[in-house]
């Protein structure tokens, strides 16, 4: 699928709310850094190395019968705005996006994969699935990495795995990561001990758009810390009965609401759903606060007139970039907020109408 | 209220610090509190992962220690030419071979982060199935020391076995 019609494309595979979970667990990502021996890292490589590499990777997969499909992206031709939505779509990093020569982005047309080619390591190899799907998430993954494996030299040391980059992702080159939304836990300050014991258990915290991002929309990101030592099954088995925890902490604080506070819940969400339904202009901070509410109130059958899947599907395209690619200009702060509230409106109005996508 | 240090501007950054009990308040202005790198404290909470191994690197938390100065130490990596103070100062290696070449300071570092210096993961299968055969070997040892310990000898017993199936792969392929 062309880069054109990725991005066109609202819907991706992980907005589907058909997994286990989807009511607190929103995607499941799992990333392997792999690189090639001999060839320096991308921050030490020479413009030649970089083509090197992309050039392999490019024939690799040309090769494969199964990668064959993936749809080869060289970010360096894309424009801003498409590099810009690529990141907001999750499927390639802020650092990434910025589309510097020999660059690759290599994506299949459900967006279930992509892998990065010269971002901090040679190759990045990322699947992304919807709700909390780590097992099936990282035999994708697998799958992608052994197939890559059978035409590349991958950089690996028989005593501390496989070499990257930096020495916090060496070993595995795992990193296995779920989306949860914890508005319960939020709103009755308990998120931070929950937290900080999750902290505790070698588990990483990080905001809606991964290292270094706040908690924005109630989303917050889980993945292991480690890399080295444990294999890649104890790594998502940890990662995964933590969440579980974390999830049954969230859902049990649903309840606890719902039964003693239920007016007061319910109209924190019919608010919000009302001001999505009619707002006129709208920013992308109160955009992601109202839409998780809006999906607190699906997940609580508090309200019906929007779904699961519009809602994480606007999660997405209610980001600047996204809205201007979308718009087919370039909009300014004050002309996005329009534009954004105007699209929020459309599409639950198309949902509540019953049309098809 | 004006700044404590210019006396002339208002003081709108209020700073209360703890050090060793001792309880210390100042009141600055914007531009006195950022030369006093006050500020920095307070905005810049950028706290990713190679800042953090530059802070493990260069505080002297007795990394540097662990290193014997008889041991063989490159200045910069013979392959990529990276010196390894460009690396505490970025938190990203230069190529594959900075591993060895860089061991005895990076070994504590890896210690340190994974808590491990230890591959117990997946194997390429290009490595030869005898890499993987000996990874087997060892994860199942490990566990068979584990239920000895536990006295789950049944249990252990198959796992011996195994043990001994695999050697006798090994060997046999040798």
């Amino acid at each position: 699928m062309p880069l054109k019609d990725i991005i066109n494309k609202t819907y991706s595979a992980w907005m589907s709310t058909d997994a286990p979970h989807t009511d607190v667990a929103l995607s499941s990502r799992v990333r392997l850094a792999r690189n090639l021996g001999d060839i320096p890292f991308p921050n030490q490589a020479s413009p030649a190395d970089l083509a090197k590499v992309a050039g392999l990777v490019e024939t690799a997969v040309s090769q494969v019968p199964e990668l064959s499909r993936l749809e080869i992206i060289r970010l360096s031709e894309a424009s801003a705005l498409d590099r810009q939505v690529l990141a907001e779509k999750h499927l390639i990093s802020p650092q990434h996006a910025q589309g510097a020569e020999n660059r690759l982005a290599i994506i299949a047309g459900d967006e279930s994969v992509s892998v990065m080619v010269n971002e901090e390591d040679h190759i990045r190899i990322q699947t992304l699935m919807s709700g909390f799907q780590l097992d099936e998430a990282y035999q994708l993954a697998d799958k992608i990495d052994d197939l890559f494996e059978s035409r590349l030299d991958y950089a690996f040391d028989e005593r501390i795995g496989y070499i990257t980059a930096c020495p916090t992702n060496v070993g595995t080159g795992l990193r296995v990561s779920i989306m949860v939304h914890l508005p319960a836990l939020v709103v009755t300050g308990q998120v931070k001990a929950v937290l900080s014991a999750v902290s505790k258990l070698g588990i990483a915290i990080r905001g809606l758009y991964g290292e270094g991002s706040e908690a924005s929309g109630n989303m917050f990101q889980l993945s292991n810390q480690v890399t080295l030592g444990r294999s890649e099954r104890e790594l998502i088995e940890n990662l995964g009965a933590v969440t579980m925890q974390v999830i049954e902490q969230e859902r049990s604080t649903r309840k606890k609401l719902i039964m003693e506070m239920r007016e007061q819940l319910e109209d924190r969400v019919q608010r919000s759903y009302g001001i999505l339904c009619h707002a006129r202009l709208m920013t992308s901070q109160e955009a992601l606060r109202l839409l998780s509410d809006a999906k607190l109130g699906v997940d609580l059958q508090l309200i019906s007139g929007v779904d699961g899947k519009t809602i994480n599907e606007l999660m997405v395209i209610t980001q600047p970039a996204y809205l201007q690619r979308l718009a087919g200009q370039e909009l300014d702060p004050g002309e996005r907020d329009i534009s954004r509230a105007t699209l929020i409106r459309e599409r639950i109005r198309i949902r509540r109408e019953g049309k098809e996508r | 209220m004006f700044c404590d240090e210019c006396k002339k501007r208002p003081a709108n950054v209020h700073i209360t610090k703890m050090v060793n009990g001792v309880k210390s308040e100042s009141h600055l202005c914007e531009e006195c509190a950022g030369e006093k790198g006050e500020l920095t404290l307070i905005s810049e909470s950028k706290f990713s992962f190679p800042s953090l191994l530059t802070g493990l690197l260069k505080s002297g938390s007795g990394i540097e220690s662990h290193v014997p100065i008889h041991e063989h130490i490159v200045d910069g990596c013979r392959n990529c030419g990276i010196a390894f103070s460009t690396f505490a100062n970025r938190g990203f290696l230069g190529c594959s071979q900075c591993y060895t070449q860089f061991e005895p300071r990076l070994e504590p570092l890896i210690r340190r982060i994974h808590g491990t210096c230890r591959h117990t993961g997946k194997v390429p299968k290009r490595m030869g199935g005898a890499a993987g055969v000996m990874r087997e070997i060892e994860n199942l040892r490990r566990d068979l020391g584990k239920l000895v310990s536990e006295e789950r000898y049944e249990e252990a017993a198959v796992v011996r076995d195994k043990i001994k199936a695999l050697e006798k792969r090994l060997s046999d392929r040798a």
